[in-house]
């Protein structure tokens, strides 16, 4: 196990690359779920208006 | 055809002429960016040899860049702009007319002023020769290029730190070899050819196609 | 039975299709990923011979390279619906290449970082003017052009044109871009990076970088239907389609 984790001593450039590799495509996953979410939010909240506003 | 051209060229011209301003700060521009590589890098003659044919150039993009802010936005801020574009002449005509003139008031002067830079970077009378010769090629391709991008940010808020980061990764190719001719020059005179041979064919390359984008641009601009 | 494909140029149309879609490309994305990953871990030498012996750090290859791929890739097929949208003045391709734009910058950047790290410890430097990093660098830029100049006008028909305009002139000038910095010297052209040649590549590497360049390549699919599903709901719900509202329902608004 530690021996994998080394990586024959280049541990740094190898991990670096793929930490960074494996941050930006989560964050990106997760920036665009967080993205639909504010959207539905704020589609739900116009229909919801829409809609109380033709009761009245 | 011919008509139209020379009556646009002559009408930017008469225009710019009379605000001269405006051409001698793209000018002046140019100088101060070169003058102050020197008290930045030191002024080691060595050192300002090789630096000099890229400072040059990099100044030169940058200052024929920030004259393209101004290619359209007079004609579009009154209207004319619109006349042209329903105007029975082809719309890339009048776009290649206005280019030219924006190139005559912005490139040629660089291109003139380019021995002072030179003697500034202690270069031989060959070198800048091989200059004056590259930029006198060069620029304009930078004008018609450029073109595309100032069409594209007409009227744009930030159009013009948005032009910069358009249109100055479009300048590399023009950038390499331009400085290219003049840094091979200090080793080998005769083999700037296949330099200049390039940026000629940049230039009509350029020639053909930029003024269809940039009528192209300006067409989804001002819909 | 002849299929209409132009029926899902409707924005209303694609967006449950999409829907439908997305969970596909991310299994498809996950399952190469995990047997590229392993299989270029655990089955591949530790060591690379020839004349430049390569230690365990050239296991970089099985995301740079696929990453640099994609990033070049990304950027033909989006310049590629910029200019369907542009002939045919169909909204989604516009939409299209523009949910590709983020995840093509995000390779880039990706293909410059992991190329630095490799670049360290086999060369020396994280950084050197070789033709492909520049040409990669000037990529990165053509990307963030685009994203900026969609962003910076307000009125999104024009901002879609004007961006797809500028996707293809960036396509136009790439080869030659790439041409002027491998090359600076037309008496003679000289490059860092060796050739590449599939062919001469082990075969355990070669399966888990083509592998792995799968599953980036579904990722892509999949991140992309998902920011073009957004953006059809933004745009739509702001030009007031009623669609919008009814499927939502039906999705009970998941």
């Amino acid at each position: 196990m530690i021996a994998f984790l080394s990586q024959g001593g280049y541990a740094f450039f190898v991990w670096g690359a793929y930490g960074m590799t494996l941050i930006l495509l989560v964050a990106e996953i997760l920036f665009l779920r967080y993205k639909r979410r504010t959207i539905l939010a704020r589609i739900g909240r116009l229909i919801r208006m829409r809609h109380s506003g033709v009761k009245q | 055809m011919f008509r139209v051209f020379w009556c646009i060229l002559h009408r930017d011209l008469t225009l710019a002429l009379r605000r001269r301003t405006d051409v001698l700060t793209t000018l002046f521009f140019f100088i101060i960016v070169v003058s102050l590589f020197p008290l930045g890098v030191g002024t080691e003659k060595e050192t300002l040899q090789t630096l000099g044919p890229g400072v040059v150039w990099v100044a030169a993009l940058l200052a024929s860049m920030l004259a393209l802010e101004r290619l359209f936005a007079a004609d579009y801020e009154d209207g004319t702009l619109e006349q042209m574009l329903l105007a029975a002449q082809p719309l890339s005509l009048v776009v290649l007319a206005k280019i030219t003139a924006h190139w005559l008031l912005t490139g040629l002067p660089l291109v003139l002023i380019a021995p002072l830079a030179g003697m500034q970077y202690h270069l031989t009378g060959e070198s800048i020769l091989v200059m004056m010769g590259a930029l006198l090629v060069g620029t304009p391709v930078l004008s018609l290029i450029g073109a595309i991008g100032a069409a594209l940010t007409l009227g744009v808020r930030g159009g013009g730190i948005l032009l910069s980061l358009l249109i100055l990764p479009l300048y590399v190719p023009v950038l390499v070899y331009g400085s290219g001719a003049v840094e091979i020059s200090r080793i080998d005179f005769s083999a700037t050819g296949p330099y200049f041979a390039l940026l000629a064919s940049f230039l009509l390359v350029a020639l053909t196609f930029a003024p269809l984008a940039s009528s192209a641009a300006l067409k989804i601009s001002l819909e | 039975m002849a299929l209409n494909w132009f029926r899902f140029a409707a924005p209303s149309a694609f967006y449950p299709l999409a829907g439908r879609a997305i969970p596909i490309f991310w299994w498809l994305t996950v399952i190469p990923l995990v047997i590229g990953l392993v299989w270029g871990f655990f089955m591949t030498p530790d060591q690379l011979g020839g004349t430049n012996a390569q230690k365990e750090y050239y296991r970089i290859i099985f995301i740079h390279v696929p990453t640099a791929w994609m990033s070049m890739w990304l950027y033909v097929v989006m310049a590629g619906w910029a200019a369907v949208g542009l002939v045919f003045k169909t909204r989604l391709s516009f939409m299209m290449a523009n949910a590709i734009a983020p995840t093509g910058a995000v390779f880039t950047f990706l293909a410059l970082w992991t190329g630095a790290f490799w670049g360290r410890p086999s060369w020396g430097t994280y950084w050197d003017w070789d033709p492909r990093l520049t040409a990669e660098l000037i990529l990165f830029f053509l990307y963030i052009g685009y994203i900026a100049l969609h962003s910076a006008i307000d009125d999104t028909r024009r901002a879609d044109r004007a961006a797809a305009l500028l996707a293809i002139v960036g396509l136009v000038m790439v080869p030659v871009i790439f041409w002027s910095v491998n090359c600076p010297d037309p008496n003679q052209c000289a490059a860092l990076h060796q050739r590449s040649d599939l062919t001469r590549m082990e075969g355990n590497i070669l399966f888990s970088m083509l592998t792995i360049t799968f599953a980036f390549w579904m990722y892509s699919f999949a991140t992309t239907l998902m920011r073009l599903r957004s953006l059809i709901l933004e745009r739509e719900s702001a030009a007031g389609a009623s669609w919008v509202e009814t499927t939502l329902g039906k999705e009970g608004a998941s």
